[in-house]
């Protein structure tokens, strides 16, 4: 009789625990939301040109965050190579465009054709007249260039997982050696960028960008509307395709149990090239954006990493709002924090890798990540 | 009575350890066949064998007089044989209807039709159909998993423990919807722990011991058998 009292007791001790631990973390997921809020604000008041650049720079991150939270929750890696992915991409679409190349002393011209010669392909696309400014600095030859970059990349993804991927899945590899191979793959990236276009930094179209005014006093360079646009688009796709149509579905059931997907009658290798083909457009539109925004830079791609790693854990690893959200906060924290005086703009990338440490260590599973 | 399934001196394992040597069994058409057998005789093992998921190193495995030895699953699924596994079968962040829709992957038309019957089936589900099934309780995760396995209308159903972990009362409901598809034409080959009350709704049984046949019969045989009891039935 006694014992069973004890044992209710503990047991009831046991849920008070229980309650106190849930209770504490929807505290907890509260205040991280509330402080981030007042900070987007707070930044939106008194820092407007820094929070406008930061949406930038955070829908680009985002991007990229999109298509790394994607690959782990499918192969359940992390793809050490997506920075230097769409670095790699920013360089196809500048060959496409312009056919530029290193060449023995100086640059040549190694493509008989480029889309910079087809009529009117370098004509400035207009802005909408009735919002005032500049135009945007480039031509539809660069979205021409940003579709056949989306397919190659696509084609590259799902070649090196034929290559280097799969025989390790086949192995049963632990995810570190996927994670490393990645690594391996990104470093040969960035050799080959810098053995066809060299070091020094290039441009999609040389020359100062027009830019236009937009209320409250911002002044933005134009193609960062495009850029903010494009990146909405394309998350908007990514959301419409993995909660619409039945390959997305597919892919979510992946990545909450590939075993049962399997036995249901997914094809799961079929699945896994898909992944690849939509990680490689992904990194190709993240990629030309970038490039768009900053330049192309054989070494930006692997800068990269730290700010789209914390954004990716920060809305919680698998999930894709949560990278939407997270790369957000990470370009907004970023641009906003170098805006003081007393942080230099050197210091941009540390910000992220403080938000990340922080995260890591009050909540790990992120924003919108799910229960372990 | 047609054969639906039939394994052939079917010897499995993972890598170097094999832990089927030359297992045999036949399900027919309408028949509810429980296997069972102690811990670690290879009834697992078996059902995996079975649905390709273990390598079948010899013997055979033939479902309605096709050889599916080894194929791979979606083929499987094809072909009219589903798979219920005994833990992490729904998938928690897909809703209802979805971890429906993923269960007739292979499927391209007639969705709709299908879940209208399933739901039908399993009506305890089908007004949550739009939530996601990691909010659903142990016994109606269950009931989600079974019916995840008949949206493809399948011949032949492989159950791995539908009682596990399930409250006195879920079991009896979970046997019950057993029960109640099979009467619908669907032959059922399950394996349990909870022998006795398997064996209380099946039409025949295998008594599975290290990786071998070790008794075979109508289900009331096998309860009456004493050495079974004594052996495996814990009397």
């Amino acid at each position: 009789m006694a014992q069973t009292r004890l044992v209710r007791r503990l047991d009831i001790w046991d849920r008070l625990n229980d309650a106190l631990r849930a209770q504490g973390d929807r505290l907890l997921l509260a205040g991280l939301w509330l402080f981030f809020l007042t900070f987007g604000a707070w930044a939106i008041l008194t820092e407007t040109d820094a929070f406008a650049i930061g949406v930038v720079t955070g829908s680009v991150l985002a991007l990229g965050a999109i298509g790394l939270t994607l690959i782990f929750g499918i192969l359940k890696f992390a793809h050490f190579a997506h920075g230097d992915s769409m670095m790699l991409a920013a360089y196809i679409a500048f060959f496409l465009l312009t056919g530029t190349m290193v060449g023995d002393r100086t640059d040549t011209q190694a493509l008989p054709f480029t889309l910079n010669d087809l009529p009117g392909a370098t004509e400035r696309l207009p802005w909408i007249d009735a919002f005032g400014g500049g135009d945007f600095s480039f031509g539809y030859g660069l979205l021409l260039a940003l579709l056949l970059t989306a397919l190659v990349m696509g084609g590259l993804f799902v070649i090196l997982d034929r290559l280097v991927y799969r025989p390790l899945r086949r192995r049963h590899s632990s995810i570190v050696i996927l994670a490393i191979a990645s690594l391996g793959i990104a470093i040969s990236m960035r050799s080959v960028i810098l053995v066809f276009w060299a070091s020094s930094p290039r441009f999609y179209v040389p020359g100062i960008r027009p830019t236009t005014d937009l209320p409250f006093d911002v002044r933005i360079v134009t193609d960062q509307i495009f850029i903010f646009v494009a990146a909405m688009l394309t998350a908007a796709l990514v959301y419409f395709l993995l909660f619409r149509t039945k390959l997305g579905k597919a892919m979510r059931a992946i990545a909450d149990n590939s075993d049962l997907a399997q036995v249901s009658g997914i094809n799961t290798e079929q699945i896994v090239i898909w992944t690849w083909v939509i990680s490689g457009a992904l990194v190709s539109v993240a990629g030309v954006m970038l490039a768009l925004q900053a330049r192309l830079s054989p070494e930006l791609g692997f800068v990269l990493l730290l700010p789209l790693f914390a954004a990716t854990i920060l809305g919680g690893i698998g999930s894709p709002q949560g990278a939407l959200v997270g790369g957000m906060i990470i370009g907004i924290s970023q641009e906003v924090a170098v805006s003081f005086d007393f942080i230099s703009p050197g210091y941009k990338f540390s910000v992220a890798f403080v938000i990340l440490i922080l995260i890591l260590l009050v909540r790990p599973r992120g924003l919108f990540g799910a229960k372990a | 009575m047609t054969a639906i399934l039939q394994a052939e001196g079917v010897y499995a394992g993972y890598g170097e350890v094999e832990i089927l040597h030359g297992v045999s069994l036949t399900v027919n058409e309408g028949e509810i066949v429980a296997v069972i057998g102690p811990n670690g005789a290879g009834k697992s093992t078996l059902l995996k064998a079975i649905f390709g998921l273990v390598p079948v190193s010899n013997g055979s495995v033939r479902l309605l007089g096709h050889d599916v030895t080894n194929l791979a699953t979606d083929r499987i699924v094809a072909e009219g044989m589903s798979y219920v596994p005994q833990t992490d079968n729904v998938f928690p962040s897909l809703t209802i209807e979805e971890n429906l829709e993923m269960g007739a992957y292979t499927r391209r038309n007639g969705i709709g039709d299908r879940l209208d019957h399933v739901f039908g089936l399993f009506p305890d589900i089908a007004p949550r159909r739009r939530e996601r099934a990691g909010r659903l309780s142990g016994g109606q995760r269950q009931m989600l998993a079974l019916a995840r396995a008949l949206m493809l209308d399948p011949r032949v159903l492989l159950l791995d423990e539908p009682s596990a972990s399930l409250s006195p009362k879920m079991v009896d409901s979970i046997f019950e919807k057993i029960a109640h598809v099979n009467r619908e034409g669907v032959a059922i080959l399950l394996i349990e722990q909870n022998a006795r009350e398997a064996l209380g709704f099946s039409s025949r049984a295998y008594v599975l011991a290290m990786g071998e046949n070790r008794f075979e019969g109508d289900a009331q045989g096998i309860l009456d058998n004493e050495e079974v009891g004594k052996l495996y039935l814990g009397e």
